[in-house]
This record gives structure tokens, C-alpha cells and sequence, in this order.
């Protein structure tokens, strides 16, 4: 029988035990003797938030189908149960073998959010890893950061070895290997990072690049400082989807996680080109899956797991080309099973209502909306392809159905925003709850209409045409906020409208990560030594605390968030190729605030860049254009 | 046709409580393919209930869950498929067909025998085993349970039905399920305070482990205790 890590006076003691005993359903066990690589893949957050994602399944599975390599999974201990590993100075283990991460080859860290990073500093510190970077040794594993942060690692660099930027399907395979023929020629850390940094593609070592500033305070130079390592790094894409791994036995949680389902991703990246949005930049191009891989996989995912729920996973299901054919394929396999389908990120219209009310109960379920902006003009600015129009057509069809219950998501603080455009919010709201009353008679209407309008706060980040924006401060995001509510209390269906806003001192700060430089690291340093941990959790941020450490390390918050940033400002992540170019990304930002709508891929390419990748929509636009 | 399952749950697995046991063998009976019958509507439910809850920590030989299926391959094949696909901690011992009429498998739960163990071996082992029948011989004992209307004293000595000191553990056949739930602590406590014992004073001091669900196949006054699939049939 394994035996756990913890003894049961703890496993009694702490809240969900089961987030740490490993041995879950399709979980992998090996025999370590029989392995070289030991691998822990960790998601800085609680289990059930960790276990909810997609990525580390995808690696877990193809790591494991190596026969020389074991990967286990690390997720951040809880509140409770972290006072009393380091009380009890317990190291932090990986839930399958239950050994210390400290003892493993690699320690990789999906980066989902920025304020995950303190949680960076407990899972190192918990491990008994030196926090930074410089101060590890041969006999530490080498610590690999990836996912969608590593867009701008700066921030964060001081605390790891390398990052992978990109996809991870294509060369793990290959820094495995040089791994281990430096270690077989009893080379150490150094002389591994030196070899990854030149010979892998998609690796960055931040140890090997120097960064100046300039008088300003911006980048004057950013320079790789041995020779043959590349100045600039690629990321590392994936671009036939069917012909990579994809787990279908992923872990199942004993544990209700946050995503208890079968998650299906049918395509990566975007063609709709949000203007604020960093993963329709970063994914680029497009890239489907066949419509046959996922009906296969869809029935072998729900056989292997024996979940009652199976979701499309996409950033916006409704432009993949087989969609109708899938989803019915799905609907009639589901209606056999008694499974039920989540299909979150639909366009709505005729079709997704069509679909949505065969497969969930109307009276239960609200419909979604993300207009992102108030008024016409800023939804231009921001290039988000919605419609007044299309928001009332489709909220009257849903109505017309037998729908009730409305979402609406916008943001504020959004570049070239007025007054007049947070009023479209309320507007936009009270609109459509008119609407249900002149389009549903009143002897057919099950109750009164709900609308919800929540706001988040604009962040600009890096790699996308908003790059360059200065973004509010807190005291702005306040009032905006303040606004927005006024305007809703305004309007004549104001009973019908709740209005949600988002806390602004955590958008500030995630603001500073997002566009921050390595000067950033000392602050999250000191901050988490100070006690601030598990930062996405409002409950547990301690703004004074940040607040404080910003002052004390002379770190100045306005330089990353309100300051605007020139053309030809050198960026803390421009030494990152994510295919998409600084120039194209210029002309959109030009183009913004001239409130000019640029066309999605499949309309007109608009030269970005990324169809060097040479595949994807890229070559789908130019096949037309050729006919 | 309604199936009762009989389960062991040891090991790491006793630190997932009751409702994840449930939604384990939801899923668990999807993945064996299992013709599970369910409930109409948008999101049907496999017909299942479960014998008592576990505490967590606990082990037991003695879990049991009813399912309604609409046809199966024998029982055999029906224990192959569960098997199949239950790891190291859930154990799968037994299935059997109930008879039409048998109450559920939480409603039949009449008592429940429980070892506990001591994980510091117990210094005083000969002075328990001779405090044993002084602490059967009392007409009552009592406990204090948190009630609605705040702590009552109850009795709990009429649910005893048998206390001894066997191969270093002590054994406990009481009351369990709605009629009167007496907790395995609940009895060591009072015994080994009766032997002026202290209680453990964390609960991974001692070691519990459920070995059988009984239902009463007698009378409230004279019980007539048998495992809770005693009157199920093979299939
Ligand atoms: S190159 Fe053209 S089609 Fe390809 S991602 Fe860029 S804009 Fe879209």
C-alpha cells in the first residue's frame, strides 16, 4: 500500500484531506527505480482549482507515456495545512509516489495568473528549494515556469531556471534528453541550462540575458550575454492538433474539483483579434481539431472517466468549422449515456439556442453575453465584432424560448472610455430588460426578468495592440465603478438589473505583474516573506502588506500601470516571439483609437505575422484568396 | 432490479468522506458500464443509496450501496466490471440482488459492530479486558449529544449489544443508522473512562475500523442481527 506523507493526526486535522493523499482515478504510478526523469508538474493553486486544468493534464499524459520518465502532480497546500508543514517542517511531496518534490529532477509550474505568484514562493519554499534561482545547486531540480504568463516572465525570472514559451507537446522531449546527457557527462546545472538555452527551441533562461535600463527607468537593452544563445525566443506551437497526445484518461478528483467534466478542447487560438485580449494574440493562429478525433475522443474520455458532464473547451466554440455536426454527434451520444453537455463560450443565435435548449433547462439557465463595452464606439476600440443589434436579436430569440435570466460582462477603464460609454452599460442593461417585456406576453412569462451586468477592470497586457495604454488607477476604477451603478439606479428597469464589480486593489497590482520587469521580483519576494500568499484569494490579499513592500523596495507602481508607453519603447517580453509582430500590433493600437474595426482571419488576414507558423487559418484565408 | 454492493474502504481512501464516496461510485459504475437505471429529466440521476456514512479516517469492511440496473451479465461480470475499475483502497466483496420490497440500504441499517484500535499499545491492556464486564454490568451510561435544542444526556447503554477485548482491539456491536446512532468514540470514551483511563486526545490515537452493517431481522426487543445483504440473492 503507498504510504502517504502526512500522518493521520494531520490528514484529521486539515480541511479536505483527500487534496493530498494522490492515487485518484487514472492517476499514474511507476516504479521509480525504473525511471530517470522524475518530473512534478505543480499548479500553484488550491487542488481543486489545479486538478480543474487542462494543460497539466495534457503534459501529465504525454510525460507518463514515456517509459523513462515519471510525472506526478504538486498542487499549493492550504492555508492549514502550510502553517503546519512548516511547523513541522514537513517538505512538500508529490501526490502520486508521496516523496519530496525536492528529490525530483524538475519542478514545472503552470503559470494560469498573475497572482499566483506568491504561491510560486511557497511550493519552492515548502519544497526546501533556495526561492531564487542563483542560489540552487546541483542537487535541486531545475524549475521550469509555462503557460500563459511566461509571455512576460520578467517579473518572476529571478525564481526560476528556465521557461518553456509555448506549447508544451513539441520539446520537452528534447530538454529532457539534453538533461540527461548532461547529466550522464556529470555536468551540473549550469552546463544543462547553457545547452537548453542553445539547443532547445523555445527555451529561455533568464540567468543568460542581461537587462539595462535607461534614465527613464525603461529597458535600454536586453541582451543575451553567451554566445549562441538566441537574443530572441520563439514560442513553440503545435500546428496539427490531431497528430499530438491528448489524455484521454485524465485524472479524476475524488474531490469535487472546480471543472468536474470531461473537457473536450476542439480548437487553439482565436480569429477575432480583441484588441484587450492577450490569448487571442498569443495562440495565434487558429488551429481545429478534426471533427472525427473529437468525436472519438469524446467517447473514449467519457468511458475512462465516468464523468456526467462533457464541455467544449475554446475561446469561442462558435467559429470552429464542424461545430453543428459535433455538437449533434455529442447531443445524440449524451442523450444514450445520460451525460450532460456545457457549452460555454457560444455566440448566441438561433443555433446556440436551438442547442442550448435541448440540452439544459431554460427556466434554470441564463444566457451570457460579453459586449465588453458599453457603447458602439468603445466596442470598436476594443474590436469586439458584437453588435447593439446582435445582443437584442439574440437576447429576444432566447426570451422568445423561454429564457429569463440574462448575464452581461463588460469592462471598465478600457482605453479612450467616457462617461458616455460606462452609461451604455446601464443602458445596454435596462434595453434589454425592456425587451423581455415587449417580447414575452404576460400570460407566458414565468417571472420577472433578471438581468446581471458585472464589470471587471481593464488590464492591459503585454502582446496585445493595448500594450501601450495606460491603464487607471485605483481611484479611477472606483469611480467608474461608482458610475456605472448610478446609471444602472437611473434606468426604468433599474429593480431588474444587479450590477457586480470586481475589487480594484487586486486589478492594480495584477496590472504591475502584467507589464512588470525583473525590478518586480524583490517586491513579490519581500511580500511573500511577509506573509502574502494566495493573492487571487480576496480573503487572503493583503493589499497594505503589497502596498507597503512597493514602498520599501522603491518600486514605483504608476511606472508599470498609468504610465503610457512610447512606440518604440523596449518591452520587458519583446525579447519573446509570439508570431504576431510589434508592428502589426502597433497598427491595431493606431487603428484603436481611431475606433477602426479590424476584420477577423477568416474575413481578411490582416498580416500579423504568425502565418510563418505556416499552418492553421493562415493558410485556410490564403486558399481562399488563391480560388 | 435493484443490486446491493458491499465495499471495503481502507487505506488512503478513508480520508475521502461520504460524499465523495458517492460521486466515486457514480462515476465508477459509468466507467464498468454498468446499465445503471436514472431518473428522468435534464439531469438524470443514477437510482443509488448508501448505507451509513463513514466518519472520515475510518476503514470498514462493511459499506454497502444499492443501485437499480436494468439488465447485467450475471454477478459475476457485474463484479469483474466494478472491480475493474476501482483503485487500491476501495475494495469491492460482494453484489447481490434484492428481493422486491427490501427497504433501502440506508433505511435497513439497524447496528453496526466497530473495532478500535490503539495505536500506542496500550500499557494497561489487562486492566480494560478486566473493567469489561463492570462496564456492562451499569444499567445506564451516558453521553452528551448536541441536539437542536442544545447538549442532552441520552443512554446509550439499551444500544450495546456487545463489548469485548479481542486480539488487542475492542469490539463494539451498537445501535446505528435512524433508530439511534452510537459512535464508535462515543462508547470507547466512556469505557475507558469508566477504566479511568484519558481519552486519546487526537483521534489518530486510536484506530477505527467498521467491520459489518447489521439490519434486524427481529424485533426492537429481541434484535435479530444479520449483515445488511444477508436476505439479497446471487444473480
Ligand atoms: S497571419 Fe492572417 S490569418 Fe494568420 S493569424 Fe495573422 S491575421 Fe490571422
Amino acid at each position: 500500500m503507498r504510504k502517504l506523507a502526512l500522518n493521520d493526526e494531520i490528514l484529521l486535522k486539515i480541511e479536505k484531506p483527500a487534496r493530498y493523499i494522490g492515487g485518484e482515478v487514472n492517476s499514474v504510478m511507476k516504479d521509480p527505480k525504473q525511471v530517470k526523469v522524475r518530473f512534478a508538474m505543480c499548479f500553484p493553486d488550491v487542488y481543486e482549482i489545479g486538478m480543474s486544468h487542462l494543460g497539466i493534464q495534457i503534459l501529465y499524459d504525454l510525460f507518463n507515456r514515456y517509459d523513462d520518465v515519471w510525472c506526478e502532480r504538486v498542487y499549493s497546500p492550504w492555508v492549514d495545512l502550510d502553517g503546519i508543514m512548516r511547523k513541522e517542517k514537513i517538505p512538500l511531496f508529490a501526490l502520486e509516489s508521496q516523496d519530496p518534490v525536492r528529490d525530483f529532477d524538475f519542478l514545472g509550474i503552470t503559470l494560469q495568473y498573475e497572482m499566483c505568484y506568491t504561491n510560486i514562493l511557497q511550493v519552492l519554499d515548502l519544497s526546501g528549494i533556495p526561492l531564487l534561482a542563483k542560489d540552487r545547486t546541483d542537487r535541486e531540480p531545475i524549475v521550469i515556469g509555462g503557460g500563459p504568463c511566461t509571455y512576460n516572465p520578467e517579473p518572476i525570472a529571478d525564481f526560476f531556471d528556465l521557461f518553456y514559451i509555448g506549447e508544451g507537446e513539441t520539446a520537452y522531449r528534447q530538454l529532457m534528453d539534453v538533461y540527461l546527457e548532461t547529466k550522464a557527462a556529470g555536468e551540473g546545472r549550469e552546463a544543462f541550462l547553457l545547452r537548453a538555452a542553445r539547443e532547445v527551441p523555445g527555451i529561455y533562461v533568464p540567468s543568460l540575458y542581461e537587462v539595462r535600463y535607461g534614465e527613464d527607468g525603461t529597458i535600454a537593452s536586453f541582451l543575451p550575454v553567451k554566445e549562441g544563445v538566441p537574443k530572441t525566443v520563439r514560442k513553440e506551437i503545435v500546428m496539427d492538433l490531431d497528430s499530438v497526445p491528448y489524455p484521454q484518461k485524465p485524472v479524476v478528483p475524488y474531490v469535487k474539483a472546480t471543472q468536474d467534466r470531461v473537457v473536450l478542447e476542439i480548437q487553439r487560438g482565436c480569429i477575432r483579434g480583441c484588441r484587450f485580449c492577450q490569448a487571442g494574440q498569443i495562440y495565434r493562429p487558429v488551429r481545429e481539431k478534426g471533427l472525427e478525433t473529437l468525436k472519438r475522443y469524446a467517447v473514449e474520455m467519457l468511458k475512462n472517466t465516468g464523468y456526467e458532464e462533457i464541455s467544449l473547451s475554446s475561446l469561442s466554440s462558435s467559429d470552429y468549422s464542424h461545430l453543428e455536426e459535433l455538437v449533434e454527434f455529442l447531443m445524440e451520444t449524451c442523450r444514450e449515456q445520460k451525460v450532460n453537455i456545457s457549452l460555454p463560450s457560444l455566440r448566441i443565435d438561433a443555433f446556440s439556442l436551438d442547442v442550448m435548449g435541448k440540452v439544459q433547462d431554460v427556466k434554470k439557465s441564463s444566457l451570457t453575453f460579453a459586449p465588453e463595452a458599453g457603447s458602439q464606439r468603445l466596442r470598436n476600440v476594443i474590436n469586439k465584432g458584437l453588435t447593439r443589434e446582435d445582443i437584442l436579436h439574440g437576447a429576444g430569440l432566447a426570451f422568445e424560448g423561454g429564457w429569463s435570466r440574462v448575464k452581461l460582462y463588460f469592462m471598465l477603464g478600457l482605453p479612450t472610455e467616457t462617461e458616455e460609454d460606462i452609461r451604455g452599460i446601464a443602458e445596454l442593461s435596462n434595453d434589454i430588460a425592456a425587451l423581455y417585456y415587449e417580447t414575452v406576453p404576460k400570460e407566458q412569462r414565468t417571472g420577472p426578468v433578471q438581468i446581471v451586468s458585472s464589470t471587471s477592470f481593464f488590464i492591459p497586457k503585454p502582446f496585445t495592440p493595448f500594450q501601450w495604454a495606460k491603464m487607471c488607477t485605483k481611484e479611477e476604477f472606483l469611480e467608474k465603478a461608482a458610475l456605472t451603478k448610478r446609471s444602472i439606479r437611473e434606468q426604468l428597469n433599474q429593480k431588474r438589473i444587479k450590477y457586480n464589480w470586481h475589487e480594484a486593489d487586486v486589478s492594480v497590482l495584477e496590472g504591475v505583474f502584467a507589464r512588470g520587469d525583473r525590478r518586480v521580483a524583490e517586491v513579490i519576494l519581500k511580500a511573500y516573506q511577509k506573509g502574502c500568499l494566495y493573492d487571487a484569494w480576496g480573503e487572503y490579499f493583503k493589499n497594505d502588506l503589497w502596498l507597503e513592500t512597493f514602498e520599501q523596495c522603491g518600486v514605483e507602481i504608476g511606472f508599470y500601470t498609468t504610465r503610457q508607453r512610447k512606440e518604440d519603447e523596449i518591452f520587458p517580453w519583446d525579447f519573446l516571439d509570439c508570431g504576431v509582430n510589434k508592428s502589426f500590433l502597433w497598427r491595431e493600437w493606431e487603428r484603436a483609437q481611431r475606433g477602426e474595426v479590424t476584420p477577423n482571419c477568416r474575413a481578411q488576414c490582416q498580416g500579423c505575422g504568425a502565418a510563418r507558423f505556416k499552418g492553421g487559418v493562415c493558410l485556410e484565408a490564403r486558399k481562399e484568396h488563391e480560388e | 432490479m435493484r443490486i446491493r454492493v458491499k465495499f471495503a474502504k481502507y487505506g488512503a481512501l478513508r480520508f475521502i468522506g461520504h460524499l465523495d464516496v458517492m460521486r466515486f461510485f457514480q462515476k465508477a459504475l459509468r466507467r464498468a458500464q454498468i446499465d445503471v437505471a436514472y431518473t428522468g429529466g435534464f439531469s438524470p440521476h443514477q437510482i443509488m443509496t448508501f448505507s451509513a456514512p463513514l466518519g472520515l479516517g475510518m476503514s470498514s469492511f462493511g459499506e454497502y450501496m444499492d443501485v437499480e440496473i436494468h439488465s447485467h451479465q450475471g454477478k459475476e461480470d457485474f463484479l469483474n466490471r466494478l472491480r475493474a475499475v476501482c483503485p487500491e483502497g476501495i475494495e469491492i466483496l460482494d453484489a447481490k440482488a434484492l428481493p422486491a420490497g427490501t427497504q433501502n440500504a440506508m433505511a435497513g441499517v439497524a447496528a453496526a459492530s466497530w473495532e478500535i484500535g490503539f495505536s500506542d499499545p496500550h500499557k494497561s491492556f489487562e486492566k480494560l479486558k478486566e473493567n469489561l464486564p463492570g462496564f456492562l454490568a451499569q444499567e445506564e451510561i451516558f453521553v452528551t449529544k448536541e441536539g437542536k435544542k442544545g447538549p442532552r444526556q441520552v443512554d446509550i447503554r439499551p444500544g450495546i449489544h456487545e463489548c469485548a477485548i479481542r486480539e488487542g482491539k475492542l469490539c463494539i456491536l451498537a445501535d446505528a443508522g435512524s433508530s439511534g446512532n452510537i459512535r464508535p468514540e462515543e462508547v470507547t470514551e466512556r469505557f475507558l473512562s469508566f477504566c479511568k483511563e484519558a481519552m486519546p486526545d487526537h483521534p489518530s490515537a486510536f484506530t477505527v475500523l467498521r467491520r459489518e452493517t447489521w439490519e434486524n431481522a427481529g424485533t426492537p426487543e429481541a434484535p435479530k442481527f444479520q449483515p445488511l445483504d444477508a436476505m439479497g440473492e446471487d444473480f
